[in-house]
């Protein structure tokens, strides 16, 4: 018989390889897509924005170069959108006066409001997922509870978070509140359709082995939830950034993102690029988010699938 | 697994029932919709014996499986395991089962999906990897624990479900059509290893099958099955000499008992269309 045994497909080593091989097409996508919105953004200027002038010396050499775009168009002017190297010398630049590069003062803000995120993220997803555990357990309370979890998330969050912070009072509790306002959501639908997703015989299959609802929950239904629960805690970690950043508006807490959108707000028309800047590092603290949660997902599913690649 | 010995033949112990089937009726839906799948069945199963299910589609022989396992209850009728009602002994885990797909849990490794019944009722871990080895090297997976289910073939598969079926030792084993999504030389290899399982073990074995040759290959006896309504026409025994071999399929018994099989289901054929019932079974039932 063991002549006859088919061989196994694939190898042991093939799984690693596809990860490592997307890994770096990943970043390269990344860095690719960067160059080509940089390339849109300076040629939409080139176009139409306002005219400048390079004047100064590169390698020794002179240049004195100047730019008049053929048309004026106002999105593309340098308050609508700064130039690309302006944005990136922002973050050299001291934020004030002689005090650090906006750079470091965003990189502590970030962290700041990453640990607000991550805080709103894992009660977020707790609850999400205790919803929809006694959603799929219990129809009656799925048919009473559904509707109000749609509805709460139909109300914009600019509406809810002054009351929740004045009833949690202003500080670091109201935000990850509001930040858990915002994940639960997603945990919950995809959790609740990750739960009945296992196949119809597996049920029956627990059935016969006479399993209880707990067994049949923890060793059933959570583990064939993994796809779908991945899938919502992506949408739910850039979701939690959001609503760190909207929870420290009103709360008037100084030491996150939100402040700093506030403040560079008030100076649009002075400092744009100190705008897109903190826009900047807002995106890429959500991009690290979601990168830590696939990073997360790969773990918890090594070895389930043919490829990691999971959309 | 305690019992790998050849089987015994004592004829006390073949004597017990194992399954008793009496007046069994299983409507689905209701009014004008309701269709009879199954209508007065009677049929006793004793232990040690392998008995196959073979009827045209919608004939009900799943349904009759599914009700000896308590899947689904019947309309009408009785169903007895082990001397038990069908739910009790469900409720004892006296049976095992195997499906169509072998429904492995793509997170777990082989090992761990044989172990899978095992964590259910209670076994230490030590008994867990004792018996998963034990029955990896009955199912000649030896060193394919630690794989995936992705990464085995279709038969590989089947033969995890049927170690997962075995782990806890029932008694019983029912397989709803295990081999029908194999290729043909496959599904004979897999019927050869079915049947060194089967002696080895001695487990009292339902099979339900499309296929003639395998249930005449497999069977003591060969329940044939007519639809409109699903009733049992007749009990073909098959006195074909014990352990099954290549050779069986040489045997001029075994032809003459592929046509008997083939003879009896064509003579209670329905006219028209019998898929019809198969598919009202499954949209009343909710299976995909």
């Amino acid at each position: 018989m063991s002549t006859a045994l088919p061989p196994a497909v694939g190898d042991g080593a093939s799984p690693g390889r596809t990860r490592r091989l997307s890994g770096r097409r990943r970043v390269a996508g990344l860095v690719l897509i960067f160059v080509v919105v940089a390339l849109a953004w300076e040629g939409a200027k080139w176009l139409g924005g306002d005219p400048w002038r390079i004047h100064g010396s590169v390698l020794g050499l002179a240049v004195d170069y100047e730019h008049f775009p053929p048309f004026r168009w106002r999105i593309a002017d340098d308050l609508s959108l700064p130039h690309v190297w302006d944005v990136i010398r922002a973050f050299i630049d001291p934020a004030q006066r002689g005090g650090t590069p906006l750079g470091l003062d965003l990189i502590g803000r970030a962290a700041f409001t990453f640990r607000e995120a991550a805080t709103g993220f894992a009660f977020g997803a707790l609850l999400g997922l205790l919803l929809a555990i006694l959603f799929v357990h219990s129809r009656l309370a799925e048919r009473a509870f559904v509707p109000y979890v749609v509805a709460s998330q139909a109300v914009p969050i600019l509406a809810i978070s002054p009351i929740i912070v004045v009833a949690t009072q202003a500080g670091w509790l109201s935000v990850a509140v509001i930040s858990t306002y915002l994940t639960f959501f997603p945990v919950t639908i995809g959790a609740l359709r990750g739960l009945r997703a296992a196949d119809p015989r597996a049920f029956e299959l627990f059935r016969s082995y006479a399993a209880s609802a707990r067994e049949i929950l923890w060793r059933l239904q959570l583990p064939a939830s993994v796809p779908y629960l991945f899938a919502s805690l992506r949408v739910a970690a850039a979701a939690s950034v959001i609503g760190a950043i909207i929870g420290e508006l009103p709360s008037g807490i100084p030491d996150g993102l939100g402040s700093a959108i506030l403040n560079y707000n008030q100076y649009y028309i002075t400092a744009p690029e100190r705008l897109w800047a903190t826009i900047v590092a807002c995106s890429l603290v959500g991009l690290c988010f979601v990168g830590l949660v696939r990073v997360a997902e790969s773990l918890v599913t090594r070895g389930r699938y043919r490829t990691l690649e999971i959309a | 697994m305690t019992d790998l010995q050849p089987r015994s033949a004592s004829p006390a112990a073949a004597s017990r029932a194992v399954v008793e089937a009496a007046g069994v009726t299983k409507i689905f839906g209701s009014g004008d919709a309701a269709v009879a799948a199954l209508e007065t069945i009677d049929l006793s199963i004793r232990e040690g014996e392998f008995v196959s299910l073979i009827g045209p589609s919608g004939c009900g022989k799943s349904t009759l499986l599914r009700l000896i396992g308590d899947l689904t209850a019947p309309s009408a009728g009785d169903v007895r395991v082990n001397g038990k009602p069908a739910r009790q002994a469900r409720l004892d885990r006296d049976y095992g089962m195997v499906f169509q797909a072998p429904v492995l849990m793509d997170w777990r490794s082989v090992a761990r999906n044989i172990e899978l019944p095992l964590e259910i009722m209670g076994f230490s871990r030590e008994e867990r990897t004792r018996r998963s080895a034990e029955l990896l090297r009955l199912v000649e997976l030896e060193g394919f624990e630690a794989r995936h289910p992705w990464q085995l073939s279709g038969g590989m598969q089947q033969r995890v479900a049927i170690a997962r079926a075995l782990a806890f030792d029932p008694k019983l084993l029912l397989m709803d059509e295990p081999f029908g999504a194999l290729d043909e030389m496959t599904r004979e290899r897999m019927n050869l290893e079915l049947m060194k399982i089967w002696g080895r073990t001695g487990t009292t074995i339902v099979f339900v099958t499309h296929s003639i040759p395998e249930a005449v290959f497999l069977s003591t006896r060969v329940a044939v099955m007519s639809a409109r309504p699903g009733r049992i026409t007749k009990i073909v025994d098959v006195d074909l000499a014990q352990p099954r071999t290549v050779d069986t399929r040489e045997d001029r018994r075994y032809f003459e008992l592929v046509t008997e099989v083939r003879e009896t289901l064509r003579r209670h054929e329905p006219q028209g269309a019998i898929e019809e019932v198969e598919a009202d079974r499954i949209r009343a039932e909710g299976l995909g």
